[in-house]
């Protein structure tokens, strides 16, 4: 089933449409074989990792997980050897799918930038499953991703979350609507000399101004007469979905002042919000731990940049992990070559600058399902989620190991080694 | 004199070293400077020559900023003044090649003409860069710095040795009559095409390519006139074309597309051209006709394809595709394109596509020497090379692997142990700031 947020007229309203496409998992893997994943080590990621453990999968779900000693395999599995497995990898943030490959107009609908505050606008809208990136990060095991609007915007948009398993988004999608995306910062200046905002004072100022409207929205919209209330307003809809904690704000922050901002904003609106990319998150870890904030972390190797990024650190995963703050990793947003990175290089990186094998595919699992609110369907393998998995041929955070295999609701996506 | 020479230097040792220095032909700044100082002895780690095999309990010894051996520690003798460091459990290779980078800032060839031959990379770089530093923090010891995208000439590319440096004629590698060793840096396919002056279409810019070398041709023969009152005025733009005619200069072309690189092959043919193909991402369909040409390749490796049109078939393969079909493979960086501290990976994700370890590693390192013709003094260990060399804390293709330090002609020029080098190293707060005023020259330590 999709899973739809929370009741709320505004997405009762903004959904409607959705919901008259057919809904649920992939025929296909309905119908499946049963399939038996045999792992010389199996990453759970929901307890300790197993030694000659076997996964159990069917009609698109896991059955089974546990050692190769104790669960026996249905006759008509089909048997499939691994070195290592581990649950789908989740990218926890890019504009895979949104942004095609081609790097030219026509396949580029990540961010629009007519309009600074655009939250209205919905990632399904522009999400093509079938676009040659999808195929690509799901050859290296990547089962899901957060992608939609970019940073680049005050407001540039929505996110969603969608299995990279192709056919139709109606048969790929988790999460129709995941996020509002925020930019703070340089990257969220309009482009131009006269357009706002210009400054970061002035962005926050806007952001702050747009809640407020929403409040003034939401509360006309609870008059007990109809006809009191306000004509619907997509805009605002979305906005004060935001307000409700329905869909939390992602605000791209790098620097330290702009992380700064956003917790202050959220503070003082009650909204939840997640931090994005964070370059110099590591500066405010207590900060964003008292405020019980997790941080959607910029591609480890993410390139310094001048300004924004220059502070950037391959270590700043495993500060943050250190720190007790909920951590997840991303493939982020390129605009040039590669036109996307792979989510499970940025964590092989981030293992070997002080995260654990475990922390570090958690990383790309279960805390950025967590933190992306789908923890209920993917990210760890426990019987009666998702029976998405990827395999290896070694460890999957060396780069001379391949992913072997990965399975998207319980059929087999792709088994060519990469 | 090199300003890094020691002013305690015994004049004996300068004067010796400076005559040696030119008996051999060559200026060797770093052979004047180490002349008084101990030999190196690397000890007990492995050794990785690239001609060689691996040899497990290994030993290096580096003597006036020059390898002097190479062995297995049973049976190599250290000097008995040399200075010994344990390398036990490490692993030591020569230092890195990259073929292709922009690191430094500098800007080449400016809009006002897609050919642009007289212009000269090295006179806009920033030695106090970042990235300078950030290339020793991956293990860098030379640099191919090429002028930037966007012409069909674009400039003179330039080849730099990673010392510590304040001036950019410090960083220079120089030829046996002092001038700076330098490429040619071209391209074609889309990069070159824009609004006239610049050409339009693939077969205009071959056009315009041919017509100029064809100008250095006719340059080249009045210029050797018997009578000087017949030669024709000193012409920048043609003498570096010159060079390339003559084979003393490298053609290092940009070109990714497969008929762009057989075009370049073709270019090659008629004016007898010595090019290097870099990028090259569709070299993989035409790679036995690459291998016919005998020309190298300098690859890029990419997360994914796309992100422009010439790349939408860049492959993980291309290194074991064209290992297989016998083309001279190195890597490169174009840094910022991919990250110089993570240069090793793209040899290590060559080798998870099909490329064999020994040709990987030899792609960013000796296969990179030869294609800048600096094969005769980096890019292996061998006695009588250059002393650059980086200690890794294991095995160069995997990913749990750092960079401990990096040597540049038997001096230590980055240690992950000291904190500055490590903040350069992985990043954190001041991770990218320019080298400062107040760390250069008398406060120095190296």
């Amino acid at each position: 089933m999709i899973r739809m947020p929370s009741a709320g007229s505004y997405a009762a309203f903004l959904l409607a449409a959705w919901c008259l496409a057919p809904c649920g998992p992939l025929a296909s893997a309905t119908q499946a074989e049963p399939l038996a994943i045999l792992g010389t080590t199996i990453h759970t990621m929901s307890g300790a990792a197993i030694e000659n453990g076997i996964v159990i999968v069917a009609d698109g779900k896991i059955q089974a997980v546990g050692s190769q000693d104790a669960i026996a395999i249905p006759p008509t599995a089909r048997i499939i050897r691994a070195a290592v497995v581990t649950p789908g990898l989740i990218d926890a943030h890019c504009v895979i799918g949104v942004a095609g490959y081609l790097n030219q107009d026509q396949d580029q609908d990540q961010l629009d930038s007519t309009e600074p505050v655009q939250p209205e606008l919905r990632a399904i809208d522009a999400y093509n499953p079938r676009e040659r990136l999808v195929e690509w990060v799901r050859g290296f095991g990547i089962t899901a991703i957060h992608t939609g609007h970019a940073p680049g915007a005050l407001m540039s948009g929505q996110t969603m979350v969608v299995k990279t398993a192709g056919g139709t988004l109606e048969d790929a999608v988790i999460l129709p609507a995941a996020m509002v995306s925020v930019t703070l910062g340089d990257g969220g200046r309009s482009p131009g000399d006269k357009k706002s905002p210009g400054t970061r004072s002035k962005s926050v100022a806007m952001l702050r101004g747009e809640l407020l409207k929403g409040l003034e929205y939401q509360r006309k919209m609870a008059d007990d007469d109809a006809e009191k209330r306000p004509a619907p307003d997509l805009r605002l809809e979305a906005i004060a979905a935001v307000l409700s904690g329905t869909w939390p704000m992602l605000v791209t922050a790098d620097r330290a002042t702009d992380i700064a901002s956003a917790l202050r904003v959220a503070e003082e609106f009650k909204i939840r919000i997640v931090l994005d990319s964070a370059a110099e998150a590591y500066l405010l870890t207590d900060m964003i731990r008292k405020a019980g904030v997790p941080v959607i972390l910029h591609p480890t190797m993410r390139r310094a940049g001048t300004g924004e990024t220059e502070n950037v650190s391959f270590e700043t995963a495993a500060k943050l992990r250190a720190a007790g703050i909920p951590v997840a990793l991303q493939s982020g947003y390129e605009n040039y070559v590669p036109k996307t990175r792979v989510v499970l290089f940025e964590a092989g990186v981030a293992a070997a600058n002080g995260l654990s094998t475990e922390e570090a595919l958690a990383t790309v699992t279960i805390a950025a399902a967590r933190i992306l609110g789908v923890a209920d369907r993917i990210g760890s393998l426990e019987p009666g989620k998702d029976a998405d998995l990827a395999l290896f041929d070694g460890d999957p955070f060396e780069y001379t190991t391949h992913c072997v295999g990965t399975v998207i609701n319980g059929v087999v996506a792709s088994e060519e080694p990469r | 004199m090199s300003p890094r020479a020691r002013p305690n230097a015994p004049a004996v040792f300068r004067l010796l070293s400076i005559m040696l220095a030119a008996a051999a032909g060559w200026w060797f700044p770093a052979g004047i400077v180490v002349a008084d100082e101990r030999p190196l002895a690397f000890v007990g780690g492995t050794v990785i020559p690239i001609l060689s095999p691996p040899i497990t309990d290994g030993t290096v010894i580096v003597a006036g900023g020059r390898i002097v051996a190479v062995g297995p520690s049973a049976t190599t003798p250290i000097p008995a003044d040399a200075e010994r460091i344990s390398i036990a459990g490490r692993v030591v290779m020569p230092g890195l090649v990259d073929t292709h980078s922009h690191v430094g800032g500098g800007a080449g060839g400016d809009a006002s003409s897609p050919v642009q031959p007289d212009v000269r990379i090295l006179d806009s770089i920033n030695v106090r860069d970042a990235g300078f530093r950030k290339c020793r923090a991956g293990g860098l010891t030379t640099l191919n710095i090429m002028p930037g995208s966007g012409h069909l000439v674009s400039g003179q590319t330039v080849y730099v040795k990673l010392r510590p440096a304040d001036t950019i004629e410090e960083l220079l590698y120089r030829g046996p009559n002092g001038a700076a060793l330098v490429g040619l840096k071209m391209a074609n396919g889309t990069n070159s095409q824009r609004d006239a002056p610049f050409p339009g279409t693939r077969g205009k810019s071959a056009a315009i390519v041919r017509q100029k070398f064809t100008a250095a041709n006719e340059y080249r023969r009045k210029m050797a006139d018997v009578d000087p009152a017949k030669r024709p005025p000193r012409d920048l733009e043609m003498e570096a074309l010159v060079e390339c005619l003559e084979g003393r200069r490298i053609v290092h072309h940009h070109s990714h597309r497969a008929d762009d690189l057989m075009t370049v092959l073709r270019l090659r043919e008629e004016f007898g051209l010595r090019v290097v193909l870099h990028h090259a991402s569709e070299a993989w369909k035409v790679a036995d006709q690459i291998a016919d040409a005998k020309v190298p390749c300098s690859l890029i490796v990419l997360d994914s394809p796309g992100g422009k049109i010439e790349a939408m078939d860049v492959s993980l393969a291309t290194g074991a595709i064209l290992e297989k079909a016998g083309v001279a493979c190195a890597f490169h960086t174009d840094d910022p394109v991919t990250d110089s501290r993570l240069f090793l990976r793209s040899a290590a994700l060559a080798v998870r596509a099909g490329m064999s370890r020994e040709k990987a590693l030899e792609g960013v390192t000796l296969a990179g020497a030869r294609m800048l013709d600096l094969d005769g003094r980096i890019g292996s260990l061998e006695p009588g090379k250059d002393a650059d060399l980086v200690i890794l804390s294991g095995d160069p293709l995997s990913s749990k692997t750092k960079v401990l330090q990096t040597w540049v002609e038997g001096k230590k020029v980055f240690d992950r142990d000291d904190p500055e080098d490590r903040l350069f190293a992985v990043g954190g707060w001041g991770g990218s700031r320019d080298q400062q005023a107040e760390s250069c020259c008398a406060g120095r330590t190296r």
